[in-house]
């Protein structure tokens, strides 16, 4: 029995990993690194937009205009209404889409047959800018929300649909082996491997899908709206408020960060298989 | 008592670029005792594998017999268990979840049962305090042991074992070699053992087949002299080395005639 105990020993560490220590700079170097670029290129943007006349306010903005038009259209404009309702559209197309995408993927990556008589048709649209059927979507839908709730939804469905699809056909050769040597059958394969097995794929999915869906938000604001962060954007440039046009661009970069970085976070995380500690 | 027995087994690949079939396996017969350690060897290419699979019920075949305590074979049984040459482990599962694996496909132990027997095989394979670890958290050797545990957990009356340590690291192997050894006194079962190392099949088994290459026939079958328990040092004393040697050269005058050794 002693070979046991000496063949377990390197692997305890793993209940109590030893951390070698850092110092706080080492442990956070990225965000210090990157916030400090960060802070000082706002701070060289506003001095130049503050002391020089280099910068024309028709055609570009500084922070402290940016930071004012953003007060005055939180306090008295209508940026919480804007927000709301691009917030409203992309979570609700979203929604539609991760469902409908996942299911629909799992379909077409079980049975053959479906995907071979929807290949071409997903190919095609998977590989076509769904954005250019906005104009078509206003036809069918409206100016209102629910032609941004539809393209949105169009535009992240693909991405899901596919990736879905790929996970649950790359099921790993050896595990179905071993499924199969003990006996199971189709549903058992189904449920106990192309199903968690394709959880990463999933994910992959739909940090692509959340990517071109808040595209697809903001331009179908901009093409055919009356309401939301794009038309903010829109609007601005139409009546040269390029400061307003710069609090809606500033917004939608920042929803683009935080949900891509959400997803890439559940993706990493489920690609492991591990949980966390 | 024969538990598994092998007749005239005949298995043909078809080659779709040369449109012609290559003969893996002509005409092997052999048989298993009831709680004997068989092993296989022989050069790679010898379609021991595809053998294995055959019995495994997951490759069909052309002509012949595979017998189960007398009664044919007809695809996978829980009458047989294999343990892979790559873990094949679920990375989703914890290890307690991978060992009860096999038993929830099979579907032949209630819930209580399972879980007694999880623990039982854990324990005897040496992992006790790894049950809620993942897959990637254990070293190749440690992934091994849970592939056994997962084998011997669903109750096979003939365990099929290829080439379970070849990826491992010497050191590693030739303790694994001694564990399965133990585990194999424990657990009582018939065993086939796939190996292209020679001093491994020697080691571990009480008879050794030894299989030709291209196509796979049985070249010769003999019984291992050594009295068990054996330990580790038994692969260095001389009448070990002599045996390895003498399977050697039956290898090598095959590996010769088909041109794979150009001059040892």
């Amino acid at each position: 029995m002693k070979t046991e105990t000496t063949l377990a020993q390197p692997h305890i560490k793993a209940e109590t990993p030893v951390r070698p220590r850092e110092s706080l700079y080492q442990r956070y170097e990225a965000s210090i690194l990157g916030g400090t670029a960060v802070l000082i290129i706002v701070a060289i943007w506003q001095a130049v937009w503050s002391y020089t006349d280099w910068i024309s306010p028709l055609f570009f903005s500084g922070p402290s205009a940016i930071a004012k038009a953003f007060w005055s259209s939180l306090t008295g404009g209508n940026l919480l209404a804007d927000l709301a309702f691009s917030g409203k559209n992309f979570t609700i197309g979203f929604g539609l889409a991760l469902v409908s995408g996942v299911v629909l993927g799992v379909i077409i990556g079980w049975y053959r047959r479906i995907r071979l008589v929807l290949d071409p048709f997903l190919n095609a649209l998977y590989a076509a800018p769904r954005i250019a059927m906005m104009p078509l979507i206003i036809i069918w839908f409206g100016i209102g929300m629910w032609s941004k709730v539809f393209i949105v939804f169009l535009s992240a469905f693909f991405p899901i649909l596919v990736n879905t699809a790929a996970g649950i056909r790359n099921m790993d050769r050896d595990l179905l082996r071993a499924a199969r040597a003990f006996c199971a059958s189709d549903w058992q394969i189904f449920k106990t491997l192309a199903i968690p097995g394709s959880v990463p794929f999933i994910l992959t999915g739909v940090r692509q899908g959340v990517a071109v869906g808040l595209i697809g938000v903001v331009v179908g604001e901009m093409l055919g709206s009356s309401e939301g962060i794009g038309f903010m954007v829109a609007y601005g440039g139409q009546t040269f408020q390029t400061d307003t046009l710069f609090v809606g661009f500033v917004i939608i970069a920042f929803a683009g960060i935080l949900l891509t970085s959400v997803a890439e976070r559940l993706e990493r995380r489920f690609s492991r298989w591990r949980p966390e500690r | 008592m024969m538990k598994l027995q092998i007749d005239h087994l005949t298995k043909r690949y078809w080659l779709q670029r040369e449109n012609r079939d290559v003969l893996a396996l002509a005409d092997v017969s052999f048989s298993v005792e009831d709680g004997e350690f068989m092993a296989i060897v022989g050069p790679s290419g010898c379609g021991k594998t595809s053998m294995l699979n055959i019995v495994a019920g997951l490759l069909p075949y052309d002509e012949g017999n595979v017998l189960i305590d007398g009664k044919r074979i007809f695809g996978p049984g829980i009458d047989r268990a294999v343990v892979f040459q790559h873990a094949s482990l679920l990375p989703w599962r914890t290890i307690a979840g991978n060992v009860r694996y096999g038993m929830e496909l099979q579907k032949r132990f209630d819930q209580a049962a399972m879980k007694e027997r999880t623990d039982y095989f854990i324990k005897l394979v040496g992992l006790t305090g790894f049950e809620r670890h993942y897959p990637s958290e254990l070293s190749g050797g440690m992934q091994q042991r849970v592939n056994l545990a997962r084998a011997l957990a669903a109750d096979p009356v003939v365990l099929l074992m290829d080439e379970p340590f070849a990826a491992l690291d010497a050191q590693t192997r030739e303790f694994m070699q001694a564990e399965l050894l133990k585990i194999w006194t424990k657990a009582k079962k018939t065993v086939v053992f796939i190996t292209h190392q020679i001093n491994e099949a020697i080691y571990l088994a009480d008879r050794v087949v030894v299989m030709s290459a291209r196509p796979g026939r049985v070249k010769d079958v003999f019984r291992v002299p050594f009295d068990r328990p054996r330990n580790l040092s038994l692969k260095r004393e001389p009448r070990f080395l002599e045996l390895e040697d003498s399977v050697w050269k039956l290898i090598e005058e095959e590996s010769e005639r088909l041109g794979m050794v150009a001059a040892v």
